[in-house]
C-alpha cells in the first residue's frame, strides 16, 4: 500500500515545493498592489522557454542557468513598469486587466516564437538523475525542490523581516499611501518586489520543467492558476501560508491522480470511477471552499471598510 | 404619550481590542431634531453605521418605532475580548440589513459624500425609489410599467426641483459643486420615504452663509416631510439653532444630555471640547 | 483623474416625441441588418465576411451579457466561458435528431437523451439552465470582493469544464468527445426541391437571434432594475443604505447575463458546427473580457462595435500577418503564423494602458447624433478664456475696477468645474487674488504673471479629452 502511495506522494511533495516558489510572487504582489498578478504563471512559462533557447544556442550551464534567471527576474521588472505602473491611479479592474492583457500577449509571442511545437527542456546535470527512494524510482529534482524551496522560503522571510528593504515591503503591504508619506520609495519596493516573485519563479520553472520535459505557450496557466489559489488558501501576503498552502495543494492533486489505483489496490472500489480527470478541479473546489468558509486564508488577516 | 421612534438600549460597537461605542442609550421621539455631537473620533458615525444596519452591535440593542431592528451579544473570540458592560442582557442575535432598515423608513446620508458618481442627479433620486417599485421584475425588465416610470420620474422631479436641484437634473452627479452633492445626497434619502431621516455631518465643508440655509432646509423638509431629524454635526451654530435636544458622546460614552441651554452649561461637555474651535 | 463620463443614455426623459437621435440610429440598425440580408443574397457564402458577421453576432451577444454584470453592475466575474459551455451543450444535446444519437453517442449507446427539441425552445432551455447554475454559483461567491470574485468563477469555470468532460456523465454530454450533427446556421438557409438554396439566412438567423437577446438587455438597463445594477457599481454600500438588496439585485445581475451567455453558448455550437467542452477554456473569457474593454466598459453599443472588430480582426484583416509575404526578392521579416495574434496582443495592450475608456467609453448610439450641448468643457473654457483676458485689459489700462474683474474672473473660473478646468481655475483664483492685494504700481506684473499662467496650464496640464478644444482655442 505505502509503495502505491509513495510515488504521488514524492511527485506531489515536488510539484508542491514549485507551486510554492511561484505562489510566493503572487502573495507578494497581492500584498502590496492587491493586484493578481494574471502574467506570473506566464512569467514562469517563458522562463522555461529562455532556458530551451539559450541552451540551445551552445551556453554552458554554469552561463546560461544565471542567465535565465536573471532575464526572468528582468522580466518580471519590465513588465511591472510597463503595464501596471502606468495604471497604479486607476480603478482595480483596468489593472486586472492590463495583467490579462499582459498574459494574453506573453502566450501569443510565445506561440509565435515556437510555432506552437512542445519545446523539451534541456537536461540538467545532477537533478535529472534517477534516484531510487524506499524502492520507488524517482528523479533527484524531487529530493532536491522541497529542500530548496524551504531555504529559498527561509532567506526570504529573513530578508523582509532584518533588512531595512523588508521593513519597507512590510510597510508598503500595510499601508500604500502612509509609506509613500513617510518618505519610501514606492516603486523600488514594488520592483523589488516582482523581481524577487519573477526571480523565484524561475527558479521554480527549471525545477518544474526538469520533471515535465515539454514546455509550451500554456504550460504556465495551471501551475499559475494552481499557485494562486496556493497563496490565497494560506491567506493572501503571508508568505509561509502561501508555501503550506503550496504543498497542500500539489499533494493532493497528485493522490487524486492515484486515488483510483490507489483505492483499487486497497480493496475499497473494484473499478475505475475516472477521478484523475479531477485532480485539477480539486484545486478549484478547495479555492471555492475556502473563500466561503474563511476568505482570508490559514494565516490571513481580516480588513475591515470603513464606511 | 410621545412617540417613541428609535430608541438605543445599551448598544457597544467593539472592532477587535478597540471599543468605537460603549453602552450608549439613547431616544429619539416624533417630530424632534436631535443631534449627536462629540469631538472626532467619538464615535459618531459607528453609532449611525449600527442604527442603521452597516455593523451588528457587538452587544445591546436598536428599536425602530417599537421593532427590534438589532440586537446583539458577544460571540465567539469577542466573548473573551469584550471590555464593555451589560453583558448577558441581550438574547436573540437580530441584525437586519441597511437595506430592510432603509424599507422601514429609517434613511441616511454619508460623512464623506457616496453619491452614484456616473449616474445622473435625476438617476441618484430615481434609484431611491426602486425599493418602492410596484412592478415585478419581468415587468419592470421589460419596460412595461410605462405609468410607473413617468410616475417616479415626475415625483423625484418634483423633489428635486423642492430643493432647488431642477435645472441640474440631466447632470452628471459628479460634476456638482460640493454644495449641491450634499443636497442632493439628502434629496436621495428623502426620495426612500421615511420617517426618520439621520444626517451625517450635512454642514461639512460649508461656510457660515451656507450653513445658515441649510439650518432653515433642515426645519422646512423636517415640516414638508413630517420628518424626524437625527444629525451628526460639528458645526455648532446649526446645531444649538435647530437642535430640540442633543447627545454627546466622548471617547464612545454618553457624557451629556440634554436641550442645547444645558449642553452649552454643561462642564462635562466643555472639557471634552476644550481646545476645539467653532468651525 | 477621474474622467466624466457622459450625461447618462438611461436617465433622458421619456418624451412623447421621439428625438432625432433615436430615429438615426434605429436607421442605422434596420439599415444594417438589411444590408447583412442583402450580402447573403449576393455574395458567395464562402466569404470570410459571413465568417466575420456570424462569429461577431455571437460574441456579441456574449460581450454585452459580460459588460452587464462586470460594466453595469460592477461585479467582476471571469465565469463566462463556463455559462458559455453549459449553454452550448444543453443546446447540443437538446437538438440533435433522434436518428443521428446512435452515431454521435457512439460510446455510450446512442446516450439518454432520446428525443430532439426544436431551435428557438432548446435555445430558451439553454439560457435557463445556464441561469440555473448561475444561481447556484451565485449563492456562495456574490458575497466575495471583486478580486476575489474573479477567481472563483474562474475556478468554477474551470470545474464545470472538468464536470463536463468526465466521462461518467457521457451518456449525457458524451464525455471528451464532440456534440454534432445539431441543427447549425447553415440549416436555416431555404433550399428548393433539388437542394439548391434558394433563400440564405444563416447570417441573419444568428443577426436576429442576438438582435433580440441584446434588445431586452438594453431595456432591462433602462428599467429601475438597470438602475440599480449601476448603484451597485458605483457605490455598494450607499445603493444598500437606500434600499437596495444586494444579495438579490447581484443574484438577477449574475443569473440574467449568465443566461445570455448561455444563449450565446449555444449561438457558438450553432456557429462552429461542433462543440467540444475542452476548448471553452478560461482563454475564451479573457477574450470576451477584452473585447468589453476595447468596445467600452459600460457601453452596450461599445461590446458590439467591439466584437465585429475583434473578430474581423482575428479572423480577417490581420491574416496577412501570418503569412509570408515579400517584396520583390525580399521576404518581409517576422511575418509568419502566429504573428497576427501577436500584433493583436500589442493593439489590446496598447487600448488598455492608453485608452481604458474603449471606443464608446459609457456612451450608446444615440449619443452619437445628439446635438452638442451648450454648456460643457469648451464653453466654459472659453468663457474663462474671455473673462481673463478683459481682465488683463484692465489691468494694463491701470484701471482702478480692475482688481474687481480679475476678482470676477476668478469666481467665474472657479464656477466651471468639469476636471480639466480645475487647475485652470487654481491658476486665475491664485493670481487674481494676489493681484487684488497688490499696490497699483505692481498691477502691471501680476497681469504678466496670470497671463504667464494661464498659458501654462492651458497649454499643459490637460487631460487628453480637452486637448481638442485646447488646440481650437489656441493659446492664452
Amino acid at each position: 500500500m505505502f509503495k502505491t502511495v509513495l510515488p504521488y506522494l514524492l511527485t506531489g511533495i515536488a510539484v508542491g515545493g514549485q507551486y510554492a516558489l511561484i505562489a510566493i510572487g503572487y502573495t507578494m504582489v497581492y500584498g502590496i498592489l492587491r493586484l493578481i498578478n494574471f502574467a506570473h504563471g506566464d512569467v514562469f512559462m517563458v522562463s522555461g522557454i529562455l532556458m530551451v533557447y539559450i541552451t540551445a544556442s551552445g551556453l554552458p550551464l554554469y552561463i546560461s542557468l544565471p542567465l535565465v534567471l536573471l532575464l526572468t527576474a528582468a522580466i518580471g521588472f519590465f513588465i511591472e513598469r510597463v503595464a501596471y505602473k502606468p495604471l497604479r491611479t486607476a480603478p482595480r479592474m483596468s489593472i486586472m486587466i492590463s495583467a490579462i492583457g499582459v498574459s494574453y500577449t506573453l502566450q501569443n509571442l510565445v506561440l509565435y516564437i515556437t510555432g506552437g511545437l512542445n519545446q523539451f527542456y534541456p537536461k540538467i546535470p545532477f537533478i535529472s538523475d534517477s534516484v531510487s527512494v524506499f524502492g520507488v524510482n524517482t528523479k533527484m529534482v524531487t529530493l532536491i525542490t522541497p529542500v530548496l524551496t524551504i531555504v529559498l522560503v527561509i532567506a526570504l522571510v529573513l530578508l523582509i523581516n532584518k533588512t531595512k528593504i523588508g521593513m519597507a515591503m512590510r510597510a508598503v503591504s500595510k499601508d500604500f499611501e502612509t509609506s509613500q508619506l513617510m518618505g519610501i520609495k514606492i516603486n523600488n519596493v514594488i520592483s523589488v518586489t516582482f523581481i524577487i516573485g519573477s526571480f523565484l519563479a524561475g527558479v521554480g520553472s527549471v525545477l518544474y520543467f526538469t520533471n515535465y520535459n515539454t514546455v509550451i505557450q500554456t504550460s504556465g496557466a495551471m501551475p499559475g492558476l494552481k499557485a494562486f489559489v496556493a497563496a490565497v488558501f494560506g491567506g493572501i501576503g503571508s508568505i509561509p501560508g502561501a508555501v503550506i498552502g503550496a504543498f497542500i495543494i500539489g499533494i493532493c492533486e497528485n493522490l487524486i491522480k492515484g486515488l483510483d489505483i490507489i483505492l483499487f489496490k486497497a480493496g475499497i472500489t473494484t473499478t475505475s470511477y475516472g477521478l484523475a480527470t479531477f485532480s485539477d478541479a480539486f484545486t478549484f473546489a478547495l479555492l471555492i471552499i475556502i473563500l466561503i468558509v474563511k476568505p482570508t486564508g490559514l494565516f490571513g488577516e481580516k480588513i475591515t471598510d470603513k464606511v | 404619550m410621545r412617540e417613541i421612534v428609535m430608541q438605543m438600549d445599551n448598544v457597544t460597537m467593539q472592532f477587535g481590542g478597540v471599543v468605537a461605542v460603549d453602552s450608549l442609550s439613547l431616544d429619539i421621539y416624533k417630530d424632534e431634531i436631535v443631534a449627536l455631537i462629540g469631538p472626532n473620533g467619538a464615535g459618531k458615525t459607528t453609532a449611525f453605521n449600527v442604527a442603521t444596519g452597516v455593523y451588528a452591535p457587538t452587544n445591546g440593542r436598536v428599536l425602530l418605532r417599537g421593532k427590534i431592528i438589532a440586537q446583539g451579544h458577544p460571540t465567539g473570540k469577542m466573548r473573551s475580548m469584550y471590555a464593555g458592560t451589560h453583558i448577558g442582557e441581550y438574547g436573540k442575535l437580530i441584525s437586519h440589513t441597511p437595506d430592510k432598515i432603509c424599507k422601514m423608513g429609517m434613511a441616511r446620508t454619508f460623512q464623506n459624500i457616496r453619491l452614484f458618481k456616473n449616474m445622473t442627479v435625476l438617476e441618484n433620486v430615481l434609484v431611491a425609489r426602486h425599493m418602492r417599485l410596484n412592478a415585478g421584475f419581468f415587468q419592470s425588465a421589460l419596460n412595461l410599467n410605462l405609468h410607473e416610470e413617468r410616475r417616479l420620474r415626475r415625483e423625484c422631479s418634483d423633489l428635486l426641483d423642492m430643493l432647488g436641484l431642477s435645472d441640474l437634473m440631466y447632470e452628471n452627479a459628479a460634476s456638482l459643486p460640493y454644495g449641491k452633492q450634499r443636497y442632493l445626497e439628502i434629496a436621495r434619502a428623502l426620495a426612500t420615504d421615511p420617517r426618520l431621516l439621520l444626517l451625517d455631518e450635512p454642514a461639512a465643508g460649508m461656510n457660515p452663509q451656507e450653513t445658515d440655509e441649510l439650518s432653515d432646509f433642515i426645519r422646512k423638509i423636517k415640516e414638508d416631510f413630517k420628518l424626524t431629524v437625527f444629525l451628526i454635526e460639528h458645526h455648532m451654530n446649526l446645531v444649538m439653532d435647530i437642535s430640540d435636544r442633543i447627545y454627546v458622546l466622548d471617547f464612545g460614552k454618553l457624557i451629556a444630555e440634554g436641550t442645547p441651554e444645558e449642553i452649552q452649561k454643561n462642564p462635562a461637555v466643555i472639557a471634552a471640547y476644550l481646545g476645539v474651535e467653532e468651525e | 483623474m477621474m474622467r466624466n463620463m457622459q450625461s447618462g443614455t438611461y436617465a433622458q426623459p421619456q418624451e412623447k416625441t421621439v428625438k432625432l437621435s433615436t430615429v438615426i440610429s434605429a436607421f442605422i440598425i434596420l439599415a444594417v441588418y438589411a444590408a447583412v440580408f442583402v450580402a447573403e443574397q449576393t455574395l458567395p457564402s464562402t466569404s470570410i465576411l459571413f465568417t466575420v458577421l456570424k462569429k461577431g453576432a455571437t460574441y456579441a451577444l456574449v460581450a454585452v451579457s459580460m459588460n452587464l454584470l462586470n460594466g453595469f453592475t460592477g461585479l467582476f466575474s471571469l465565469g463566462q466561458a463556463g455559462f458559455m459551455l453549459i449553454g452550448a451543450y444543453a443546446y447540443g444535446i437538446l437538438t440533435i435528431p433522434v436518428e443521428q444519437r446512435a452515431n454521435v453517442y457512439q460510446y455510450y449507446n446512442g446516450g439518454i437523451v432520446q428525443f430532439a427539441l426544436p431551435v428557438v425552445p432548446a435555445l430558451i432551455i439553454a439560457g435557463l439552465v445556464a441561469a440555473a447554475f448561475a444561481f447556484l454559483i451565485g449563492l456562495p461567491v456574490l458575497r466575495l470582493k471583486s478580486d476575489y470574485l474573479a477567481i472563483a468563477t474562474l475556478g468554477f469555470a474551470e470545474i464545470i469544464r472538468t464536470i463536463f468532460q468526465w466521462d461518467k456523465l457521457g451518456v449525457l454530454t458524451n464525455g471528451s468527445n464532440l456534440l454534432r450533427e445539431y441543427p447549425t446556421f447553415s440549416d436555416f438557409n431555404i433550399r428548393g426541391a433539388d437542394g439548391e438554396v434558394t433563400l440564405y439566412l444563416s447570417t441573419l438567423v444568428p443577426f436576429i437571434i442576438a438582435g433580440v437577446c441584446i434588445a431586452l438587455i438594453v431595456l432591462l438597463l433602462r428599467s429601475s432594475y438597470g438602475r440599480a445594477f449601476m448603484a451597485i457599481r458605483d457605490d455598494e454600500i450607499a445603493a444598500e443604505a437606500m434600499g437596495i438588496n444586494l444579495a438579490k439585485h447581484k443574484q438577477i445581475a449574475f443569473c440574467t447575463s449568465s443566461f445570455f451567455a448561455g444563449i450565446g453558448g449555444a449561438m457558438l455550437a450553432m456557429y462552429q458546427n461542433t462543440v467540444q467542452a475542452k476548448a471553452f477554456t478560461s482563454a475564451m473569457t479573457y477574450e470576451i473580457l477584452l473585447i468589453v474593454v476595447i468596445g467600452g466598459i459600460g457601453s452596450v453599443t461599445g461590446s458590439c462595435i467591439g466584437s465585429f472588430l475583434f473578430v474581423a480582426c482575428s479572423e480577417w484583416w490581420l491574416r496577412f500577418l501570418d503569412q509570408k509575404q515579400m517584396i520583390g526578392n525580399f521576404e518581409v521579416p517576422l511575418l509568419r503564423n502566429g504573428f497576427r495574434l501577436v500584433v493583436f496582443s500589442i493593439i489590446i495592450m496598447i487600448v488598455v494602458l492608453f485608452f481604458r475608456q474603449g471606443i464608446m467609453g459609457t456612451k450608446e448610439l444615440p449619443d452619437l447624433f445628439k446635438p452638442k450641448k451648450g454648456g460643457g468643457k469648451k464653453a466654459a473654457k472659453r468663457s474663462v478664456k474671455e473673462k481673463a483676458e478683459a481682465a488683463k485689459e484692465a489691468v494694463k489700462a491701470d484701471n482702478p475696477d480692475a482688481a474687481e474683474a480679475i476678482e470676477e474672473a476668478a469666481q467665474d473660473a472657479a464656477q466651471a468645474m468639469t476636471d480639466g478646468i480645475a487647475n485652470v481655475c487654481d491658476a486665475v483664483q491664485a493670481a487674481a487674488q494676489e493681484a487684488a492685494e497688490q499696490a497699483p504700481t505692481t498691477l502691471q506684473e501680476k497681469a504678466e504673471a496670470v497671463k504667464e499662467e494661464l498659458k501654462a496650464e492651458l497649454a499643459g496640464d490637460i487631460p487628453a479629452a480637452a486637448e481638442a478644444d485646447a488646440e481650437e482655442g489656441g493659446e492664452a
